[in-house]
């Protein structure tokens, strides 16, 4: 060890006399570091060592994690989305070429449950952001005890998904259902909230909505508290009232983090799963009998684990990330033409 | 004291004229319509929860009738224990105090390290892999679901509870958070203090690291317990009623395992229960948590 690096040392302080002037600070600093004795200098080394090493190590576990349990297995469901997989016989996989996604898109139920997972997507989300929008602005006020009123309009969020749909299904059943008892005091007739087309896609969107309105509130109120204060100033002398602080200081400060959550909750509607497969009881996997709220995520665990066809529930999630994919582009040009219009 | 003195009353003045100018400043106290809409909001978020306590004290043919029950009745205790026994409650919360317990440990600490290299380590790369670590958070999980449970099942891991918690052991969001925290509560001076005195990158982490960054460590650790305790489509694929976590069970009684409503509604009270707690406990704690991970995110 001792004698190599000594070996080492000398061609390149040869090398520096050669040259004859100082060729660079950090040259020459590595030639210092070798002249002092050698317990230091195999410390220095580990000392070097580890801080080069250290930072991949640190997020090693993350990448490992995440390439074992993410990256490969989206790409082996690519390759199953080629092959014919079935549940029964795992053993037997065979080539099948583009057939699941001809497939998909030859099929009704696919693109009856894209246009239920848009529909729900949009009933859900839509509703949620402007009210979380508004109570975010009333929790802004200076209010008596303002922690407790934002754990309040959290709690639903603490709720599961499971728990809080096996709720709402009771609460919008047909017959002594709550939601329908109070509606006959407004003189409607009871709605049978499983069955019926839009009915259903409501309910099921009212629990995503029960669920995230606080949650996203919260977002928007830490945005709306880095607002700086003298923006608010400045609107008033201008002679501005309250809605028109709200409407052209507020909301335009507000735009990244909206545009956050539009991209957040479009990730999350477009997976939604949990929500109607309870929701159906039963038979929930076909999201009810007409499959009025059959969603994407729904039809993947249908056809894979109930009917049993993997190949076509691996073609299934590749089209929800594709789909994913172009909404990430459109939200990007958006995003890219707002900038250019400010 | 004196430029004190001289410069309150001008305080005062601006102070009461901005009153009087500005509309919607962050100051304004809130008047009664606004605690008349805030209330119903909070009426919306709790009732349904009450509702639940007082349908799992009922039986399931009350629960039938019309119009629905609005307080208590004597039955609670019958039917918690119900769901204790018959849904498999009992298991599936001991199941799930396991599962969530260990993922939060795991992710806290990896992401505390992660985050902490994003921070403040220079190295080759790190932009490319903090943009790759923040993309991965796009990628719905149903595309990993079909391999992972065909690798289970030849691993014989079926119903295993490592199926659900290897997969998240360490998360993007948590890197993301940490990483945000990290920026501005941990000095760069105060780590390059300890490369001076030759601390090793360990020591490093062990006594500069983990000490400024307790408070966001505590925060990612309940996010991070809700969201393990929640989590739902990979459980319910990876396993079954025979040994399963609290959502797990809650989707078995879902589809009529225990065809009782007011059973069912005991376990999705008892399956709530530890977060409803948490929140009472920590709810201060976790809001602030929420709040800061959205204005740096």
């Amino acid at each position: 060890m001792t004698s190599s690096k000594q070996a080492l040392a000398h061609p390149a302080s040869s090398a520096e006399a050669a040259s004859g002037s100082q060729p660079g600070a950090a040259r020459g600093a590595h030639g210092s570091g070798t002249k002092p004795p050698d317990p230091d200098s195999w410390r220095s080394r580990l000392y070097r060592w580890d801080m080069k090493a250290s930072p991949y190590a640190f997020i090693s576990p993350f990448f490992i994690i995440f390439g074992a349990f993410s990256l490969i297995p989206l790409l082996y469901t690519a390759w199953y989305s080629l092959h014919n997989v079935q549940l029964s016989s795992l053993d037997t996989q065979t080539w099948a070429g583009l057939d699941n996604y001809k497939n998909l898109l030859s099929s009704d139920f696919f693109w009856n449950a894209l246009k239920n997972t848009f529909t729900i997507g949009v009933i859900s989300t839509v509703p949620q952001l402007l009210a979380a929008i508004g109570l975010a602005h009333l929790l802004n006020y200076k209010l008596r005890g303002s922690t407790v009123w934002r754990v309040v309009m959290l709690t639903p969020y603490a709720t599961s998904v499971a728990a809080a749909t096996l709720v709402f299904t009771l609460l919008y059943s047909w017959d002594g259902g709550m939601i329908n008892w109070f509606l006959h005091f407004v003189g409607i007739d009871p709605i049978n909230w499983r069955e019926s087309d839009w009915g259903s896609q409501f309910a099921v969107s009212s629990i995503v909505i029960w669920r995230w309105t606080g949650y996203n509130a919260l977002i928007y109120l830490a945005a709306m508290q880095a607002i700086p204060t003298d923006l608010y100033e400045s609107a008033a002398i201008d002679g501005a009232n309250r809605w028109q602080q709200f409407r052209h200081v507020t909301i335009p400060q507000l735009r990244p983090t909206i545009l956050f959550t539009v991209v957040v909750s479009t990730i999350g509607a477009t997976q939604l799963f949990g929500e109607p497969l309870l929701f159906g009881g039963v038979s929930g996997s076909k999201g009810g009998s007409e499959h009025q709220y059959q969603t994407l995520g729904l039809y993947m665990y249908d056809q894979g684990w109930i009917i049993g066809n993997l190949g076509k529930a691996s073609a299934i999630a590749w089209s929800m990330f594709l789909i994913l994919l172009i909404i990430a582009v459109i939200n990007m040009l958006l995003t890219r033409r707002m900038r250019k219009s400010q | 004291m004196t430029t004190s003195e001289l410069t309150l009353p001008q305080t005062r003045e601006r102070k009461g004229r901005s009153r009087r100018v500005m509309g919607a400043g962050k100051q304004l106290h809130a008047g009664p319509v606004t605690y008349i809409v805030l209330t119903v909001f909070a009426l919306v978020s709790l009732a349904p929860l009450v509702w639940t306590a007082i349908a799992a004290s009922r039986t399931d043919r009350r629960l039938a009738q019309t119009p629905p029950p609005l307080w208590f009745g004597g039955n609670l205790f019958k039917n918690l224990q119900a769901a204790w026994d018959q849904a498999g409650l009992g298991t599936a919360m001991l199941n799930s105090v396991i599962v969530a317990g260990t993922i939060t440990i795991s992710t806290v600490l990896f992401s505390t390290l992660a985050g902490f290299a994003f921070a403040k380590l220079k190295f080759r790369f790190s932009g490319v892999l903090l943009l790759l670590t923040i993309g991965t958070m796009m990628i719905p999980p149903q595309l990993a679901v079909v391999p992972l449970y065909l690798w289970m099942s030849d691993l014989g891991w079926s119903n295993q509870l490592q199926t659900v918690i290897l997969p998240t052991l360490v998360t993007a969001f948590g890197t993301f958070f940490m990483r945000q925290y990290l920026v501005q509560a941990l000095p760069t001076e105060l780590i390059e203090a300890a490369r001076v005195d030759g601390a090793s990158s360990l020591r490093v982490v062990w006594h500069v690291v983990f000490p400024a960054a307790r408070p966001a460590m505590a925060v990612l650790g309940l996010l991070t317990f809700v969201f393990a305790w929640n989590d739902f489509l990979w459980p319910i694929i990876a396993l079954t009623q025979q040994n399963p976590t609290v959502q797990v069970a809650l989707n078995s009684l879902g589809t009529g395992y225990v065809p009782d409503q007011a059973v069912i509604m005991a376990g999705a009270l008892l399956g709530t229960l530890p977060l409803l707690i948490a929140f009472i406990l920590f709810g201060k704690q976790i809001v602030g948590g929420i709040m800061q991970g959205a204005i740096k995110g």
